[in-house]
C-alpha cells in the first residue's frame, strides 16, 4: 500500500479509439489517447489501483497509480562510434594530418 | 445526449475558449471569404519593443551573444571555390534562461498573463518552448502548466521530449504528458477551461512580438561587430514565429534588404500523427513535418488566427537531412567549443552550405542555438535511433530516408541545402485557404498577395491554374 503523501505518478485512458479524431493515420486509430500525470498521493492506494493525486498546480486527477518516486532515466545514450569518426574528420580537414 | 467534455463539445466551444483565454477577439478582423487584417491584429496586440527589451532585459532573455564561428568559416573556405567563403555567425540564443530562443515567446505571455491577473499560464508544446514558459512563470509566481505530446502507445517517450518534461518540472511546472495524436488539443482546450490559466501560445501576437527583439539585436550585433547589415540570416523554421518574429524585428532596425533563408530538416514521409513514426524521427522540432504544413496554412495552430505567417518573410527556403545536422552539431562541438542542441543546429547545417556560394567579405547569421543535455544531445539522439532498429552510417546524405536511416555525410562537400520550390509552396498555401471557393472577393486577392510575398500577377497565374475567379478591384 503506498502511503498518502507520497509523489506518484497515474495515468489514464483519455480517448477510448471509439472517441478519438476522425481523421487519424490507421496506425493511430486503433490505440486510444493516453496521459501519464505526477503529484501528491491523496489516499493510501495500491499499485494498480485508481487513486486521486493533487498536481503541482493544484489540480485534483484520478487514475491508475503506476508509478511511485517517480524518476528520469533519459541519459546520453549508448557511444556512437560514428561521432569519433566525425571529429576526426573535421579536425583533420582544418588542421590538417600534423594535428594527429 | 453529448458530454459537455467529449471530444465534439470542446471543440465546439473553442472559440469561446480562446477568447476568454487570451483576451484577443479574432473576428474582428476577419476580412473577405478567408482574410484577415494581420498587420492591424498585429498592430493592435503588441508592445513597443523598448518595452518589450526592458521586459526581456529583467527576466533573463535577450542581449545574447553573436559569435563569429572562425573555425567553421575557414573549413567552409577549404571546400568553397577561391573567394567564397561568407563569415558565419551565430546568434548563441542558448544563453537565455531556459536555454533557447523561445524564452524571448515566452516572456511577452507571462508578463501579460501576470498583468492581465491570471492565476497561471498553460501552454500545448513538446519543445524548448515549454521550459521557457516554465521559467518565466517562475519568475513571476504563476502557475504554470505544459501539455506534451510524449509517449508512443508502447509508452516509449522520446528521450528530448522527457527531457524537456524535466526541465519543465525543475522550474516547478505541472507537465501534462499524452500520447500520439492531434486530439492534445482537446486536452488543452479542456484543461483551459477547468484552470481559467492564461494561454501562453505559441501562435499569438505577443509570442511573435517577443522574438521581434532577436531580429533587431542581430542587426545592432552585426553592425557593432562587423559594420555592416548581415547580408543572409539562416532561420530554423518549425511553426513559423521563430521566422516572423525575427524578420520583424530585423525590419525595424534597418531598411536594408538582408536576404532571409528558411531551413527545416527534411522527415519527408513520416507522419506526424503516426503513433508507429513518432519514435522514429531523431528531431521533434525544426523540421519539415511542422515547417511545410505551417508555411502552406498558418491558421492550423492553437489559436483561431496564427500571428507566425513564415512565407510573407522567406525570401529563400532550404532543407537539410538528420545526418547532416547532427554532423554540424559535432562539429560545432570540436571546432569551435560550443556544445549546443542537434535541433537548434539546422540554420548551422544550411548555413555551411549556403556560405559557400557567397563571397568571403559577406556575413551570415545563424540565428538560434539551444542548450544540449541528456536526451536531447545528438549522442542520445543517436543512440535512440539506433535502439529503435535506424541504421547510421557514412555515404550519400541525399538517400536518407527518414524513418529508416541516417546518413552521416562521407564528405564536406557532401552537406548541401537543397531549395525547396517556393512556386508550390505559394500554391499550397492558396489551394488550402481557397478549399470551396470557385470565386473570391478582391480583400481575398489581395491577402494571398501578402500571404505568398509575391507579385499579383504570380497569385492571379496560380489562381488561373487552379481555375479559380477573383473579383476585379475595379469593377
Amino acid at each position: 500500500m503506498i502511503k498518502s503523501g507520497t509523489w506518484v505518478e497515474i495515468h489514464k485512458i483519455i480517448l477510448s479509439p471509439a472517441e478519438r479524431a476522425s481523421h487519424l493515420p490507421d496506425d493511430t486509430k486503433p490505440v486510444p489517447l493516453e496521459m501519464w500525470l505526477k503529484g501528491t498521493l491523496l489516499k493510501a492506494t495500491e499499485i494498480g489501483e485508481t487513486a486521486e493525486i493533487r498536481t503541482v498546480t493544484g489540480r485534483i486527477e484520478t487514475g491508475t497509480l503506476v508509478g511511485v518516486n517517480p524518476h528520469y532515466t533519459h541519459s546520453f545514450g549508448q557511444d556512437i562510434p560514428e561521432l569519433r569518426l566525425i571529429r576526426d574528420k573535421v579536425k583533420k580537414a582544418l588542421w590538417g594530418e600534423k594535428n594527429d | 445526449m453529448t458530454d459537455r467534455y467529449s471530444y465534439e463539445s470542446i471543440i465546439k466551444r473553442k472559440a469561446e475558449i480562446m477568447r476568454q483565454s487570451t483576451g484577443i477577439d479574432y473576428s474582428k478582423y476577419e476580412k473577405g471569404l478567408f482574410s484577415f487584417d494581420y498587420e492591424g491584429f498585429m498592430n493592435e496586440y503588441s508592445i513597443p519593443l523598448d518595452l518589450v527589451k526592458q521586459i526581456q532585459a529583467e527576466h533573463g532573455v535577450g542581449q545574447t551573444p553573436l559569435k563569429e564561428l572562425k573555425n567553421i568559416t575557414a573549413l567552409v573556405r577549404k571546400i568553397a571555390k577561391p573567394g567564397n567563403g561568407a563569415r558565419i555567425f551565430l546568434k548563441d540564443e542558448a544563453c537565455n534562461d531556459s536555454g533557447s530562443f523561445k524564452a524571448r515567446r515566452a516572456s511577452l505571455a507571462c508578463f501579460l498573463a501576470k498583468a492581465l491577473g491570471f492565476k497561471g499560464v498553460i501552454t500545448a508544446t513538446s519543445g524548448n518552448y515549454g521550459a521557457a514558459v516554465a521559467s518565466q512563470a517562475a519568475k513571476y509566481g504563476l502557475k504554470c502548466i505544459v501539455v506534451q505530446e510524449c509517449f508512443d502507445s508502447r509508452g516509449i517517450g522520446q528521450p528530448e521530449i522527457i527531457e524537456k518534461a524535466r526541465a519543465c518540472e525543475a522550474y516547478g511546472a505541472e507537465v501534462v504528458q499524452l500520447s500520439v495524436g492531434p486530439e492534445l488539443f482537446y486536452v488543452f482546450l479542456r484543461l483551459i477551461e477547468e484552470t481559467g490559466y492564461y494561454n501562453a501560445s505559441l501562435y499569438s501576437p505577443f509570442a511573435v512580438n517577443g522574438i521581434e527583439t532577436l531580429g533587431m539585436e542581430i542587426v545592432e550585433d552585426c553592425l557593432r561587430l562587423t559594420q555592416r547589415v548581415p547580408d543572409v540570416v539562416v532561420v530554423t523554421n518549425a511553426g513559423g514565429g521563430n521566422l516572423t518574429g525575427t524578420v520583424r524585428g530585423i525590419k525595424k532596425a534597418t531598411d536594408q534588404k538582408v536576404q532571409i533563408v528558411a531551413s527545416s530538416v527534411n522527415l519527408a514521409g513520416l507522419h506526424m500523427a503516426s503513433d508507429h513514426d513518432f519514435n522514429r524521427k531523431s528531431f521533434t522540432t525544426g523540421h519539415t513535418g511542422f515547417g511545410i504544413p505551417f508555411t502552406t496554412y498558418p491558421d492550423r495552430s492553437d489559436v483561431p488566427r496564427s500571428a507566425a505567417r513564415p512565407l510573407r518573410y522567406m525570401d529563400r527556403y532550404v532543407t537539410v537531412n538528420q545526418g547532416e545536422v547532427f554532423f554540424m552539431t559535432e562539429t560545432l562541438s570540436v571546432l569551435e567549443g560550443l556544445e549546443r542542441g542537434p535541433a537548434g543546429n539546422t540554420a548551422l547545417t544550411a548555413a555551411f552550405s549556403i556560405a559557400q556560394e557567397l563571397p568571403e567579405d559577406e556575413i551570415i547569421v545563424v540565428q538560434e542555438s539551444e542548450y544540449t543535455g541528456a536526451g536531447k544531445h545528438h549522442q542520445a539522439q543517436l543512440s535512440f535511433a539506433r535502439e529503435n532498429g535506424i541504421d547510421i552510417f557514412f555515404g550519400n546524405p541525399r538517400e536518407e530516408i527518414p524513418g529508416t536511416n541516417i546518413i552521416l555525410p562521407d564528405k564536406l562537400t557532401d552537406i548541401v541545402a537543397q531549395d525547396l520550390d517556393l512556386r508550390k509552396i505559394r500554391t499550397s498555401l492558396i489551394r488550402n485557404y481557397l478549399k470551396g471557393y470557385s470565386k473570391i472577393t478582391n480583400a481575398d486577392l489581395n491577402f494571398l498577395k501578402e500571404e505568398t510575398n509575391t507579385s499579383l500577377d504570380e497569385v492571379k497565374d496560380i489562381l488561373r491554374e487552379l481555375k479559380i475567379e477573383w473579383e476585379d478591384a475595379n469593377g
